[in-house]
C-alpha cells in the first residue's frame, strides 16, 4: 500500500473535469479520435471511475481516410476496456448529400467531419461532448473555456463565454444546446507525452519512426496514399517518418523521425521547434483558420 | 509533469495597453518556448501591420476581434516551462470592460503580474487590479514598472511609482514580503530573462528568476481537509459487489485511512475505511488529490454533500453575507433569486439585501440598490438549504461560490465568503 499520494496537479484536476461532466449531464460522450490526446482522455476517464467502468460511450467521426492503424487501435482498445464506441461515418453525411467532397490539392474531409459530428449529437440527444483539446495548440483554442457552451448549430460565441471561477464548472443549459467539455485544457503536448511515459499507456504504431511512402509539398511531409490529391510531379518517396498529431491523411503531415521508443519522442519533442499544429494542414489555410472553423461547430 | 517539475500559476494584470501581452509574449520567445512556426507568424503579422519590431502581443491575442483592435478582450491561457518550472499564465485584459475577465483569469492564480506603464504611473485601473488581487486573496504579487525604455530608464520614475504603490499596499491586507518590484521593458526585454545594463541601479533579480524561485508551498496556504462528494462510484460488478466510493477532490488538508469524519448535512459520524487513486489503495492523500473514499459504516451520503474531519466542522447556515463580484451584463438585485454554486453543491440563493457597493481604491464604500457589471459589493444571501461553508479568507475553495442565472443559466457573480 502507497504511503501517501502526493497529487500531479494536472491529472487531478482532469479527473475533477470529467467527473463533473459525468455528474452534471444526463448523456455525455466521449470524442474519440484514436489519437495521444484522446487515448489519454480514455485513461483520465478510467482513473475518475475505477473500479466502475466508464460510464459514458465513445463516438469516433470517421472520415474514411484514417490510417488504418489508428482503427485498429481503437478496435483492439474498446474490446480490452469493455467500452462502448459509437460510429458514425463522413462518407454517409457525402452520401446524404449534406455535405460535398473536395476536390483538388489541399481537398480534405476535416473540416467536413463537423456535420457528421453535429448529426450524431442530434441522433443519440448528447447533451456534453467530451474532447481532448488543449489550449495549447493553438492561439484560438487558449481562449476556450474548459465547459464551452454551443448553440442547436454547435457554434462557438468567443466574446460571450461563460466566466469560470476557480474549479467552479457551470454545466447548465437548454433545451437544444449542448457543452463540449475539454478536461486536458491546461496540458501541453509535452505534458501529454510525458504522462504516456509514466503511465506507460500505448498508442498506436504511427507515433513512432517507421518508413513510409511520402512526398513534400509547402516544407512538409504528406502522405502517398489514394485519399490524399497528389500531383504528377509531386514524388513519392519512402523516409523515415512519424506523426505528431493524428488526423485523417489528409490534413495530419509526418515529421523526420528516428525516435523508435516513447523516450525518443519525447526526447525529440523537447527539442522541437515546429509547434505540433504547425503539422496540421488545415491550420495553414489562413491567420484565423481554428477560429472560423470552431464558429461553425468545429472542435 | 513526470519530471517533478513544479507549477506555478500566474495572471498578469494592469491597465489597458500597459504591455501585459507584449510581457508574456517576451517571457515565451525569451525562454524558447515559441515554436520557429509562431515566431514566422508573429513576423507575418506584425509586418502586415507596418510595425519595424516584433509586436509579441501577438503571440497571445488569438482572438481575430483582439489582433484587429489591438487589446486583449478574453482570457488567454499560456504554457511554457524552464529546467524547473511549468507555468500557466492567464493573460487578462486591462479594460474596464473586461475586469470581470481578469477576476476570472486571477481566480485560479498564485501569483499576479500588475503592470504599470512608467509614463503613467499608478492609475485608476492599478487600484482596482491590486483591489481584486487582494480581494482574492492572491499570495503574491509582483508589480512590473513597464515601458522603462521611454522614460530613458530613469530611477527616478521607478522610485516614484514604487513609493506610489508603497501607500496602496498599506491599505491592503498585504504585507511587504509579498510584493517584489522590478522595473521592466517587455518591449525590449530587459529584466524579462536577461539582467538589464541599462538599469544598473536595480540590484534584483530578473522577473523569469523571480518566478523560478518561487516555491508552490508557500502560494498555497494550508488549511483543514474538506471533501465534498463529486461523485457516487458503485460498479455492481461480481468483483466489487458492495463498493460504494465517495469520489472528489480534496482540498486544504491530508485525509487518512483512519480518520474520524462527520458527514454533512446528516452530522453523522464514520471512519475512513479506504482511499482509492484509480487501481491503488492508498493510505493518505494530500490536498489538490482526485480520489474515492470508502466509508466504515453504511451512510446516506450523495453529490453536493461534504466529509470533513470530526472537530473541524465548517460553519453550516441558510444565511451567508459575501463580497460579491458582478460578472454579467444583468445587474444584481435585491429580491433577485439564483442558483448558488458552492463547489460541486447547488442550493437556491435569495439576494436579502445588498449593503453597499465597495470603491475598489481602497476608500470605502457606499449604498447601493443593485450591484452592475464588474461592481463589487457586499451582499446578505437567504438559502433554501444550509451550505457548510468556510470564510473565504480561511478556506479558499470552501468560502467561494458562483450565482447562476435562473432563466438563461450563464454564470453572473463570484462570492466570496466572510
Ligand atoms: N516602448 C515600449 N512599448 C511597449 C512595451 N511593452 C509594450 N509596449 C507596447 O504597448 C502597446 C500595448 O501592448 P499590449 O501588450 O498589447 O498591452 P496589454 O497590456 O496587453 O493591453 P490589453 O490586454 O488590451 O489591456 C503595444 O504597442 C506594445 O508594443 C515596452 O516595454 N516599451
Ligand atoms: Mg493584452
Amino acid at each position: 500500500m502507497n504511503n501517501l499520494l502526493i497529487p500531479n496537479p494536472k491529472e487531478a484536476e482532469s479527473i475533477h473535469i470529467i467527473r463533473e461532466v459525468a455528474a452534471q449531464f444526463e448523456r455525455p460522450v466521449l470524442l474519440f479520435s484514436g489519437g495521444k490526446d484522446s487515448i489519454t482522455l480514455v485513461r483520465l476517464a478510467q482513473k475518475a471511475f475505477y473500479p466502475a467502468k466508464i460510464p459514458f460511450p465513445l463516438l469516433h467521426v470517421d472520415t474514411g481516410h484514417n490510417f488504418p492503424e489508428t482503427i485498429e487501435f481503437r478496435d483492439k482498445l474498446v474490446e480490452e476496456l469493455g467500452l462502448e464506441l459509437i460510429v458514425r461515418n463522413v462518407q454517409d453525411s457525402i452520401d446524404q448529400g449534406k455535405v460535398r467532397e473536395e476536390r483538388g490539392r489541399y481537398s480534405s474531409r476535416n473540416s467536413l467531419q463537423t456535420t457528421t459530428l453535429l448529426d450524431a449529437i442530434e441522433e443519440f440527444k448528447f447533451d456534453a461532448c467530451i474532447g481532448g483539446a488543449r489550449r495549447d495548440e493553438e492561439k484560438a483554442r487558449a481562449k476556450e473555456r474548459v465547459f464551452s457552451v454551443r448553440d442547436d448549430f454547435g457554434q462557438w460565441d468567443e466574446k460571450n463565454q461563460r466566466p469560470e471561477l476557480f474549479d467552479m464548472l457551470n454545466g447548465k443549459i437548454h433545451v437544444g444546446q449542448n457543452v463540449r467539455c475539454f478536461p486536458i485544457s491546461n496540458w501541453t503536448e509535452l505534458d501529454v507525452w510525458e504522462y504516456i511515459k509514466t503511465e506507460n499507456i500505448e498508442i498506436p504504431s504511427i507515433y513512432f519512426a517507421h518508413e513510409r511512402e511520402v512526398f513534400f509539398r509547402d516544407g512538409m511531409i504528406w502522405t502517398a496514399n489514394e485519399h490524399v490529391y497528389r500531383e504528377e510531379h509531386e514524388e513519392v518517396m519512402v523516409k523515415m517518418v512519424r506523426f505528431r498529431t493524428v488526423g485523417d491523411m489528409t490534413c495530419t503531415a509526418a515529421v523526420l523521425s528516428e525516435a523508435v521508443s516513447l523516450d525518443d519522442v519525447v526526447g525529440e519533442i523537447r527539442e522541437s521547434t515546429i509547434s505540433e499544429r504547425g503539422a496540421r494542414i488545415d491550420d495553414k489555410r489562413s491567420e484565423a483558420a481554428m477560429e472560423t472553423r470552431k464558429k461553425v461547430g468545429y472542435f | 509533469m513526470s519530471e517533478n517539475r513544479k507549477l506555478i500559476k500566474i495572471a498578469t494584470a494592469g491597465s489597458v495597453d500597459d504591455g501585459k501581452s507584449t510581457l508574456i509574449g517576451r517571457l515565451l520567445y525569451d525562454t524558447k518556448s515559441l515554436t520557429t512556426d509562431k515566431i514566422e507568424a508573429i513576423e507575418r503579422s506584425s509586418k502586415q501591420r507596418g510595425y519595424d519590431y516584433l509586436d509579441f502581443s501577438l503571440a497571445t491575442d488569438g482572438l481575430v476581434a483582439e489582433r484587429e483592435q489591438g487589446i486583449t478582450i478574453d482570457v488567454a491561457h499560456i504554457y511554457f516551462n524552464t529546467e524547473k518550472t511549468n507555468f500557466i499564465v492567464a493573460d487578462t485584459p486591462g479594460h474596464v470592460e473586461y475586469t470581470r475577465n481578469m477576476v476570472t483569469g486571477a481566480s485560479t492564480s498564485q501569483v499576479a503580474i500588475i503592470l504599470i506603464d512608467a509614463r503613467k504611473g499608478v492609475i485608476e485601473q492599478t487600484y482596482r487590479h491590486f483591489f481584486i488581487a487582494n480581494l482574492l486573496r492572491i499570495s503574491h504579487v509582483v508589480v512590473a514598472i513597464n515601458k522603462m525604455d521611454l522614460v530613458d530608464y530613469d530611477e527616478e520614475v521607478y522610485l516614484k511609482i514604487k513609493a506610489d504603490f508603497d501607500a496602496l499596499v498599506a491599505k491592503s491586507d498585504f504585507t511587504e514580503d509579498q510584493i517584489t518590484f522590478i522595473p521592466v521593458s517587455a518591449l525590449k526585454g530587459e529584466n524579462i530573462a536577461r539582467k538589464s545594463e541599462k538599469m544598473p541601479w536595480y540590484v534584483g533579480n530578473t522577473l523569469l528568476d523571480h518566478l523560478e524561485v518561487l516555491e508552490p508551498a508557500d502560494l498555497e496556504p494550508s488549511s483543514v481537509a474538506r471533501f465534498p462528494v463529486q461523485y457516487v462510484i458503485r460498479p455492481k460488478t461480481e468483483a466489487w459487489h458492495d463498493f460504494r466510493g465517495f469520489s472528489g477532490m480534496l482540498y486544504g488538508g491530508n485525509l487518512k485511512v483512519g480518520d474520524e469524519v462527520t458527514l454533512l448535512p446528516s452530522l453523522n459520524t464514520s471512519t475512513i475505511k479506504s482511499i482509492h487513486y484509480f487501481d491503488q489503495e492508498i493510505q493518505e492523500a494530500a490536498p489538490g488529490s482526485s480520489i474515492a473514499v470508502t466509508l466504515a459504516t453504511e451512510v446516506d451520503l450523495s453529490r453536493g454533500d461534504m466529509l470533513v474531519k470530526s472537530g473541524e466542522l465548517p460553519r453550516s447556515d441558510k444565511r451567508l453575507t459575501a463580497t460579491i463580484c458582478q460578472v454579467n451584463n444583468k445587474p444584481l438585485r435585491i429580491g433577485g433569486k439564483y442558483i448558488l454554486q458552492h463547489g460541486v453543491n447547488r442550493v437556491m440563493a435569495k439576494v436579502d439585501q445588498i449593503e453597499s457597493r465597495i470603491h475598489t481604491d481602497f476608500t470605502g464604500m457606499e449604498e447601493a440598490v443593485q450591484l452592475k457589471l464588474n461592481d463589487i459589493g457586499r451582499v446578505h444571501f437567504r438559502l433554501s438549504k444550509p451550505i457548510h461553508f468556510d470564510s473565504y479568507h480561511s478556506n479558499k475553495s470552501n468560502g467561494s461560490f458562483i450565482l447562476i442565472d435562473e432563466a438563461e443559466y450563464d454564470t453572473v457573480s463570484v462570492g466570496f465568503i466572510e
